[in-house]
């Protein structure tokens, strides 16, 4: 099966004859690299679905009293939007630049555990489709991206559509576990020598204190859906007011997670903007202590604030004033690095690459996001703005403007690393300023809306409210940003075979990603470097930048042991086998053990509907598969 | 293909001691560690759960307390601590059990290990056998319970005991099947003390599991 | 780093039978406190009995976990990657008792 890479005359790509190619070579692949791009496919993949679900949404409301969509399918269009774009868009494109990034900046070969991350994307793809699908049979879920009970129970939420979403989160829950435990053990335990975890690059600082996050919170509400599980398929009573119990421990317990969910979504785009930012201003980034601090102190305070999204339950004024004081508090590191970062730029040598564009939009986007996050903040305020179209305004700035953009960010600026060609500028920053324009003609309508009382996920309004300008100018914000992904799209595909090769460092950037070449070799680096101060890269190419910054030696024990080198750019592309590098194996193993996983949960489903034989005859042959395939997968060698 | 796995099955020997790491530890030992990190957050919910209803039930049978039902049927209190004393005195003993058979593999062949102390496979089938007479007592409480009529719908004490128990009785069969894998390689090959880093990270899950029930038999059966 | 890593697993101190046995003489001791406690309705209906009891079951968890699961020999990160965890649970834990509490305090 040989593809256009054997057989083009491209100089770069002709190292890949080395390399596998084809369909199968994608489906067992175990190289981080690989399943990166995987996620990034598939992501944007479900952007265009959660996009598409949007703007459904948005045609719906574009004026009073239309009836594009039923009240039912709103119902499943608007639960879809949110579990997308949490769930198969944001998280698995930072997963993309998780799984692409960290070894590569971190100095090393691969992840610890090179199958598990194949295992992740396969059950995110397999559950991505488990969730997805349902749309078709007009039984997605309907009962809200939150799933409050009771009205997601078996009473209210009678039917198959919130099975599919409680399933569905515990299996993209696996795949998000998975990996967040792979990357803390590559994180902890495979930096280069002399990579102490304050040479770190910011973005994979980031992503660790993200990984804890997740491995911290989905405990919980793995928790939450089991109850919520049991409850709709046993006849348990978790939610059940009848039997004493509260409908609220589903929302404390969601919400434990929920919020700590919000910072894994936003943590990796900043990480991303602060790799940018600093390249582009050819300065180091301004505080990098603090930077790498705050993100911590936002990480461990995001578990202290969950119920600043139930303010109008009726917790009390103790609770509320508890929650309110340390969600403002939160404010503070936030806020600490929208400066850092503003310090870095300030006095820099600045050029505006399309990746610029979007890391100073965050920049800007998010500040809003977090003014409106920081009104919310107050109980009497928020009793005003919860559940209106006001709290819409803000995630969206904050998610949209923040998470997107970072991300947009970061794929113009390692997409010459990952395809070894540029993306187009001027395409590009068609892309930026559409979807500035776009965004902000969507949402920021939606604070005075949300003001003027217009409620969340209602299908329709009547007319005369105050609020038709402000949906019609959201509606035609849609459209703009409907564009703007046709324009990266373009883009995006296009450039990945006719853009300008790009070399190993074509940013002049400081870290150690950038001194392989684009694409890198399957083995990453030749020789394993020692790296001696945060921007290895500029110590070599641009000392002046770091000469006040300390440089020490790694420990020469550690040295040896590695077979370390100095930095150096590599320029030569060998292949692993001629290197010596032992490499893992591709292996089937790990989509099999997620096809059993699906199958079991499908099972579920399948019970839910009444078909005992058949039911059991699902699980237990998904469980069997589930554990042969895994028992076949511990059992062989890894390389 | 063929040629990278014949030089890797070739260097495999040769590398496994190549594997430089950051801190000179395993990977599945940090990895072990931060997945019972995890698991203290999956066990905090059940067991706050648990808490958070006590008392709360608005039908019997309550663990503590009687009940007399509407319809004039007497319920004795439904826990019965002396059996479940029983039963955490074995899986405490189950992780002495544990620590033993990990010093026997990693002490094989040294002296002061000779006969029992050093049988491994002795003190893998002891724990696995403790493990599975706890669930064989979890098994007993559930039938009794359900035939004194507390099942999992029954009232809010049944939904948040049996599912909170319930977890962990899993968690434990788990433990027991690995013990199990364990020694059937170790009746088979032989562990030696290069498998000890693997008996070790099995060890550090079954004596977290044993840790959670030391919290679950306090908070469920002892206090009421 | 290197003098970090020669301390790593194979060459730290290790627990010995003796304290392995020590370790469960005090489990079995506690554990028969314990349930002992529980048979006293005076000292189960008085303000001592909880506290007492989650400190007994705090001491097992303690050297379970310091001594089985040789928290206390092993490399430092082990004891962050657990603490950390258990400290966020514990204090989630009671924010619910009190969050869901009938008094009203909250």
């Amino acid at each position: 099966m040989a593809t256009s890479a054997a057989i083009s005359t491209n100089a770069h790509a002709a190292s890949h004859s080395s390399e596998q190619s084809g369909l199968w070579s994608w489906l067992t692949t175990v190289d981080h690299k690989r399943i990166g791009v995987l996620y990034l496919y598939t992501a944007l993949f479900y952007l265009l679905v959660g996009g598409l679900e949007a703007l459904l949404i948005r045609t719906q409301l574009a004026k009073p009293n239309l009836s594009v969509v039923s009240a039912e399918m709103y119902n499943q269009l608007f639960t879809m939007h949110g579990t997308t774009m949490v769930f198969l868009v944001v998280m698995p494109l930072s997963a993309a630049f998780f799984n692409y990034l960290i070894p590569l900046q971190i100095g090393a070969r691969d992840v610890a555990f090179p199958r598990l991350n194949a295992f992740s994307y396969w059950v995110y793809a397999l559950g991505g489709l488990f969730i997805t699908l349902p749309i078709f049979f007009g039984l997605a879920p309907n009962g809200g991206w939150f799933g409050y009970a009771p009205l997601s129970g078996p009473t209210y939420g009678s039917g198959f559509n919130m099975d599919f979403w409680v399933l569905g989160l515990q299996i993209l829950g696996i795949s998000s576990l998975a990996a967040a435990f792979n990357f803390i053990t590559t994180i902890i335990n495979m930096r280069a020598p002399g990579m102490t975890l304050m040479r770190m690059p910011m973005f994979t600082w980031m992503s660790f204190v993200v990984q804890f996050l997740i491995i911290l919170a989905f405990p919980v509400v793995t928790a939450a859906l089991f109850f919520l599980q049991f409850d709709r398929f046993f006849g348990t009573n978790f939610y059940v007011t009848q039997a004493g119990g509260d409908p609220l421990l589903w929302q404390h317990l969601f919400w434990v997670f929920g919020h700590p969910e919000v910072y894994i979504l936003v943590l990796p785009a900043f990480g991303l903007v602060s790799e940018i930012l600093p390249t582009h201003s050819r300065k180091p980034l301004f505080g990098y202590n603090v930077m790498a601090y705050s993100g911590a102190m936002i990480g461990f305070l995001g578990f202290g604030v969950w119920a600043h999204h139930m303010f109008a339950v009726g917790m009390g004024p103790v609770a509320d004033s508890i929650f309110s004081l340390a969600t403002m508090l939160i404010g503070i590191p936030t806020g600490v690095k929208i400066f850092n970062w503003i310090a870095t730029l300030y006095g820099g040598s600045l050029r505006f690459p399309t990746s610029m564009k979007f890391a100073i939009g965050l920049i800007a986007m998010f500040t809003i996001g977090g003014i409106s996050g920081v009104m919310h903040s107050s109980p009497p305020s928020d009793l005003q703005q919860t559940d209106t179209y006001f709290i819409v305004a803000h995630f969206h700035y904050v998610l949209y403007g923040g998470a997107i953009m970072g991300i947009f960010g970061g794929i113009y600026h390692y997409f010459p690393k990952i395809t070894g060609r540029f993306m187009n500028e001027s395409l590009g920053t068609w892309h930026f300023w559409l979807n500035f324009i776009g965004l902000n003609l969507t949402f920021f309508p939606m604070h005075f809306s949300g003001m003027l009382g217009m409620p969340r996920r209602i299908y329709t309004y009547d007319a005369g409210q105050g609020w038709d300008l402000f949906n019609m100018i959201s509606t035609v914000g849609t459209y703009m940003l409907l564009v703007a992904g046709f324009v990266f799209a373009y883009n995006f595909f296009t450039s990945r075979k006719r853009g300008a090769v790009a070399g190993n460092d074509p940013w002049g950037a400081p870290t150690l990603e950038w001194s392989i070449p684009s694409p890198p070799p399957e083995y990453n680096f030749a020789q394993i470097p020692e790296v001696t101060s945060r921007y290895p890269m500029w110590d070599l190419k641009a000392p002046d930048r770091t000469a006040g910054i300390a440089h020490t030696h790694a420990d020469a024990a550690d040295i040896a042991e590695a077979h370390a080198v100095p930095v150096h750019e590599e320029t030569k592309r060998k292949t692993a086998k001629e290197l010596g590098i032992p490499m893992p194996f591709p292996t089937i193993k790990p989509m099999m053990v997620a096809l059993g996983i699906i199958i079991l949960f499908s099972g579920l489903i399948v019970m839910h509907a009444g078909k005992f034989p058949l039911a059991m005859a699902t699980m237990l042959g998904g469980a069997a598969f589930m554990v042969g395939s895994l028992y076949a997968w511990l059992t062989s060698p890894l390389e | 293909m063929a040629t990278i796995a014949a030089t890797a099955s070739g260097a495999h020997e040769a590398h496994e001691h190549a594997h430089y790491t950051t801190t000179g530890l395993n990977h599945r030992k940090i990895a072990m560690w931060a997945f019972i990190g995890s698991e203290c957050m999956l066990f905090g919910s059940l067991i706050s759960t648990y808490l958070v209803y006590k008392g709360r039930s608005v039908v019997g049978p309550f663990p503590h307390e009687a009940w007399t039902s509407p319809a004039g049927q007497v319920f004795k209190p439904i826990l019965n601590i002396p059996v479940t004393s029983m039963s955490t005195f074995v899986l405490l003993m189950s992780s002495l059990f544990m620590v033993l058979a990990l010093a026997a593999v990693e002490n094989r062949g040294k002296p002061g290990y000779e006969g029992l102390l050093g049988s491994s496979k002795f003190w893998l089938a002891a724990t696995a056998a403790a493990g599975a007479t706890f669930l064989g007592f979890q098994a007993y409480e559930f039938t009794s319970f359900v035939h004194e009529g507390l099942t999992i719908r029954t009232n809010l004490f049944g939904t948040s005991f049996y599912t909170l128990t319930g977890f962990h009785g899993t968690h434990v069969a788990v433990g027991v099947l690995w013990l199990m894998t364990m020694l059937f390689i170790d009746l088979k090959r032989g562990l030696t003390p290069k498998d000890a880093i693997n008996i070790d990270i099995m060890a550090l899950y079954w004596h977290f599991v044993d840790v959670v029930w030391i919290a679950i038999f306090t908070l469920v059966y002892l206090i009421k | 780093m290197s003098a970090d890593r020669a301390h790593a697993d194979h060459t730290h101190e290790h627990p010995t039978w003796k304290q392995y046995k020590w370790v469960a003489l005090w489990l079995f001791v506690i554990t028969v406190l314990e349930v002992w406690a529980y048979y006293i309705p005076a000292f189960v209906a008085s303000k001592a009995f909880v506290p007492t009891l989650l400190i007994m079951s705090a001491v097992k968890f303690t050297i379970v976990v310091m001594f089985y699961m040789h928290l206390k020999y092993d490399h430092a990160i082990f004891r962050k990657l657990f603490t950390g965890p258990l400290a966020i649970a514990g204090i989630t834990l009671i924010a619910f008792l009190f969050l869901f509490s009938k008094v009203s305090i909250g």
